[in-house]
């Protein structure tokens, strides 16, 4: 197992899972997931606890044997290897140094179970990439998190793996060190152009780093794309929660004419293009990011062609320097969040009657069978 | 897009590890228990079984034993030796509860005041254990001596007067007395009690008694309400550790008592070495003996709740 | 006084408002507050209290056969520790008996603890029940079982040396399960993970990774299985036939002579013990320090 053919190397590709699924008992962690990862792509598993985002990254790595399904690194079928013979390596939730080695032989661990000998120079390229060379000889145990997490990430990286699973990997850290090192992963993943599948629950740093994310949600995904198209045109209304904040009003679909849909929700007329619609009969979910939402004094005129909601009351307003977040109460009860940049404007004070508005274009139109209120709460819950 | 989510290919067979494989990995558990579980099996639980069978033999070591099943051993051990078994019961109980009293406070405070000397503070603990404790038994000989200086401060304080008219000493001596074997005995286990509760202590987060006393807890109520609850697992561990050995302890009985301070184990040690037809007796005593301790020990651990403990 | 504001009066009832004088305690809450100190180097005096008196009779000339009561100092004992022959013959054989006992006990043990944290299996409760019952056993009843058991089968004349060893291995094994099994449950399964997917082979993953951070748990058991069979008098006593082990020499010599020797025998394994805490601190401060 010295050469780097037995580990499958060098026919390159996508990881491609097929049909892959993992039964605990009754539980089903993973459902008939069937994904393609390209070759040098930063791709994001995001979703909250339990959600069988880590079961799929173990099963990639072959700490866990799936119950069904297949696993194929380009044209390799690679599920029934061990996780010693795979070309696969894993960054540790809590990053799991060896203790009783020290950095320079952790991060030397992998090239010398592959029995290369020279070890010397890779580690300390390594080293240099994660820019932590002068602590080679310290033990982990004297490292502070960050320094353990790059440590984590050279001793996988040095073997050059065709996928780099990272599991959860900033979430140890607090949150000025989270954004330095996702502005590092995201560098180092460029300078070495390998595969990352990285699991997070954390959305903002999915969104910082990956170039696709997919949402799972019960062992399933619920959409995947580009993070601009999760955020802009969420498919479902657990997406549209728990990436970001969304207003998400029920209503009925009057009807489609050319590539406008209309909407009737709370007796008032909304509009918004067919093609960010996901229905077009019945019950819908209208919905719209609270910064595309405006605000404007009740019996002010506005701007022709614009969605609008009258008849709210401010309930809370919280300045918080970029912005202010309001909430307002609709007549029917229903609270809408409104972020509203610091342009200058004025803050309108609790208890002003408004009138809401939006551009038309920026809603976008979900099936209304779902429950309005997936992924809300998990999103505070993992946020915390 | 640059990722497509796929339709899902014709399914496979789910797949299974070779049989083989399987068998062997079900095998390894018991091949690396087997040695170690063979011998304890062998020179542990078939001798306690044979004695049990031995207990109901009758005979000599001339004319061999033949099994008779004589209960009788049982009644003779059980009548014939009943001071034994109340001293050997009365001396342990009453050394676990002294180490529990003084073990306790010096866990708590090497756990929570020790600091950075800690670990030198545990080391002392444990250093002693490492000479002979039979030699270190023969010096408290030396230092409780009559002509020594800790005699004749309690006969100056006219204790020892007290404690022989309660029947703990004898006459203005320290030694060779019920109290000189109980005190040798809290000598030899305490460091048993110490280390089990100092790691229950050490795990417990200081920032608990902070809690505790934000919440209207004095020192002596955090202590009672929070610190003691977590202890629990070593308090049971430490009086188990202490106990348990005390109760069959002879030596101190022997080095630091007199002859009205009999207990069970020297007994059994004259049954079997000394005497020639001692041996069903003896079995019967042993098994007595063990079976007692047992059935303390396993009520003591139902009732404290701890039962994960073993 | 520092304060030029606060008037002179304030300093006898309410000291403790007063920020230029120390808060002053009643005699009783100084009592309270180092009561628990107090019992503690009380305590630690109880504790080494034998040990000094070790020390200090291994330097004295014993008037008649017991070195008891002090007479005057001498360095006759120390000069020559070894003048009763019995008494290093029956330690050399304590050593050996230790060693023998040590290495088998420490390998099976450690070979029981990683089959019961490793291993899903059945009859997992009815095992741990069996390891336990030794400890739960009051020595005496293993010992005077065991012979019995010798007895019967090998007969009377066979006690001895292996005898004496097999009834030490019994007694340590179970110490050492249990030694072994909670460093081994402490141990992080992510670290064997981390190794396997670091291309290391089950085999390597256990010499490189496991061994290593159970180390020091093997090496705690083996230095516990050593102490308890080195110390052993009452299961070696019924066990031992016409062997006589070191704790069986002194038990002896409390009736016939009890030489100033054995004094400097308790005082050198002290001091050895002393010496080896002491060193590994300091070396586990100089790699600290090198790095």
């Amino acid at each position: 197992m010295s050469s780097n053919d037995v580990l499958g190397r060098g026919t390159g590709g996508d990881l491609r899972l097929a049909g892959l699924t993992k039964r605990f008992g009754s539980f089903t962690a993973v459902d008939h997931l069937d994904l393609t990862i390209p070759q040098g792509s930063f791709f994001a598993l995001l979703g909250a606890s339990g959600c069988g985002k880590t079961t799929t990254l173990r099963m990639v790595s072959g700490l866990e044997a799936p119950s069904e399904g297949r696993i194929f690194l380009g044209d390799d079928d690679v599920t029934e290897r061990k996780p010693h013979r795979r070309p696969v390596n894993t960054v540790f939730q809590n990053y799991a140094l060896f203790p009783h080695l020290d950095v320079y032989e952790n991060v030397a661990f992998g090239l010398r179970r592959r029995g290369i000998k020279d070890v010397k120079q890779q580690v300390a390229d390594m080293l240099d990439l994660v820019e932590l060379g002068h602590l080679a000889r310290r033990r982990p145990s004297q490292l502070s998190g960050g320094q353990q997490q790059r440590i984590a990430l050279a001793r996988a990286l040095i073997n050059q793996p065709q996928v780099l699973l990272l599991d959860e990997p900033l979430g140890a850290l607090d949150l000025k060190l989270r954004r330095q090192m996702q502005i590092e992963l995201k560098r180092i993943q460029t300078e070495v152009g390998l595969t990352f599948v990285h699991v997070t629950h954390d959305q903002e740093e999915a969104m910082t780093m990956a170039d696709t994310i997919a949402v799972m949600n019960s062992g399933r995904i619920e959409q995947m794309g580009s993070p601009a198209d999760l955020y802009e045109n969420p498919g479902t209304t657990f997406v549209a929660n728990f990436l970001g904040q969304s207003n998400l009003i029920p209503g009925t679909v009057e009807g489609v004419r050319g590539d406008v849909v209309t909407v009737t929700a709370h007796g008032q007329r909304l509009t918004l293009p067919a093609d960010r619609c996901r229905t077009d009969t019945g019950a819908v979910i209208l919905g719209v990011r609270p910064e595309k939402v405006r605000l404007a004094p009740a019996g002010s005129a506005l701007p022709p062609g614009v969605n609008a909601l009258a008849g709210g009351v401010v309930s809370d307003a919280s300045f918080i320097g970029v912005s202010t977040q309001y909430l307002v109460r609709l007549p029917s009860g229903e609270e809408l969040a409104v972020f509203e940049q610091n342009t200058g404007c004025e803050i309108q004070r609790p208890g002003t009657e408004v009138v809401v508005h939006w551009d038309p274009s920026q809603s976008f139109g979900l099936d209304g069978s779902q429950d309005i209120e997936a992924g809300a709460d998990l999103d505070e819950e993992s946020a915390a | 897009m640059s990722v497509s989510l796929q339709a899902p290919p014709a399914k496979s067979p789910v797949p299974q590890p070779p049989p083989a494989a399987r068998r062997a990995g079900l095998l390894t558990p018991w091949i690396l228990l087997l040695p170690g579980l063979l011998w304890l099996v062998v020179f542990f639980l078939v001798p306690i079984l044979t004695s049990v069978g031995a207990s109901v033999q009758t005979g000599n070591a001339d004319q061999g034993y033949r099994l008779t099943w004589d209960w009788g051993n049982y009644g003779h051990g059980l009548s014939d030796y009943l001071p034994q078994y109340g001293h050997s019961l009365l001396y342990s109980v009453l050394c676990t509860v002294f180490c529990l009293l003084l073990g306790y406070p010096v866990a708590y405070c090497i756990a929570f005041r020790g600091g950075r000397f800690k670990s030198l503070l545990m080391a002392l603990v444990v250093v002693p254990s490492f000479t002979s404790f039979l030699i270190r038994t023969i010096a408290w000989k030396t230092i409780l001596s009559d002509n020594g200086p800790i005699v004749s401060v309690l006969n100056d304080l006219h204790v020892l007067n007290a404690t022989t008219a309660m029947g703990w000493t004898v006459g203005n001596h320290v030694l060779a007395s019920p109290a000189a074997v109980v005190f040798g005995m809290v000598y030899n286990f305490l460091p048993f009690m110490i280390l089990p509760l100092y790691t229950s202590l050490e795990k417990i987060d200081p920032r608990l008694h902070e809690a505790g006393s934000d919440l209207y807890c004095d020192t002596f109520a955090t202590w009672r309400r929070v610190t003691l609850p977590l202890s629990m697992p070593g308090v049971v561990g430490g009086t188990l550790l202490t106990f348990i050995p005390a109760v069959g302890d002879y030596i101190n009985a022997q080095l630091l008592g007199n002859p009205n301070t009999g207990v069970v184990g020297q007994k059994i040690e004259d049954l079997f070495l000394r005497q020639t037809d001692g041996y069903p007796v003896g079995s019967a005593i042993s098994v007595v003996l063990m079976a007692g301790t047992l059935i303390l020990v396993l009520l003591y651990i139902r009732k404290a709740g701890t039962e994960d403990l073993i | 006084m520092t304060t030029t504001t606060a008037p002179p009066a304030a300093s006898t009832p309410s000291g403790a408002a007063d920020p230029g004088r120390p808060y002053r305690r009643s005699p009783l809450t100084w009592i309270r507050e180092h009561l628990l100190a107090a019992i503690t180097v009380v305590v630690f005096v109880f504790m080494l209290a034998p040990n000094a008196v070790i020390l200090w009779m291994s330097f004295n000339q014993p008037i008649g056969k017991f070195d008891y009561d002090w007479n005057r100092f001498s360095l006759s004992a120390w000069k020559n520790p070894c003048a009763t022959n019995e008494m290093c013959h029956s330690l050399g054989l304590s050593v050996e008996i230790g060693l023998i006992a040590t290495l088998v006990s420490t390998a099976l043990g450690t070979m029981i603890a990683f089959a019961m944290v490793r291993h899903r299996f059945k009859a997992r409760s009815g095992i741990n029940s069996l390891l336990f019952l030794p400890m739960a056993a009051p020595e005496v009843v293993m010992g005077a079982t065991l012979t019995a058991l010798f007895f019967n089968t090998i007969g009377p004349g066979s006690l001895g040396f292996w005898t004496i060893t097999i009834a030490h291995i019994v007694f340590c094994l179970s110490y050492v399960v249990v030694t072994v099994k909670s460093r081994l449950a402490g141990m992080d399964p992510t670290l064997e993970r981390a190794a396997q997917d670091l291309y290391a082979t089950p085999l390597q993953t256990f010499m490189k990774v496991t061994l290593p951070l159970v180390a020091p748990g093997i090496g705690a058991a083996a230095l516990l299985a050593f102490a308890l069979s080195v110390d052993d008098y009452i299961i070696t006593a019924f066990t031992a036939g016409n062997m006589e082990t070191f704790p069986m020499y002194i038990w002896g010599s409390v009736q016939r002579a009890y030489p100033a020797q054995i004094d400097v025998i308790g005082s050198l394994m002290l001091i050895c013990t002393m010496a080896i805490i002491a060193l590994s601190q300091i070396l586990g401060r100089a790699r600290n320090a090198r790095r």
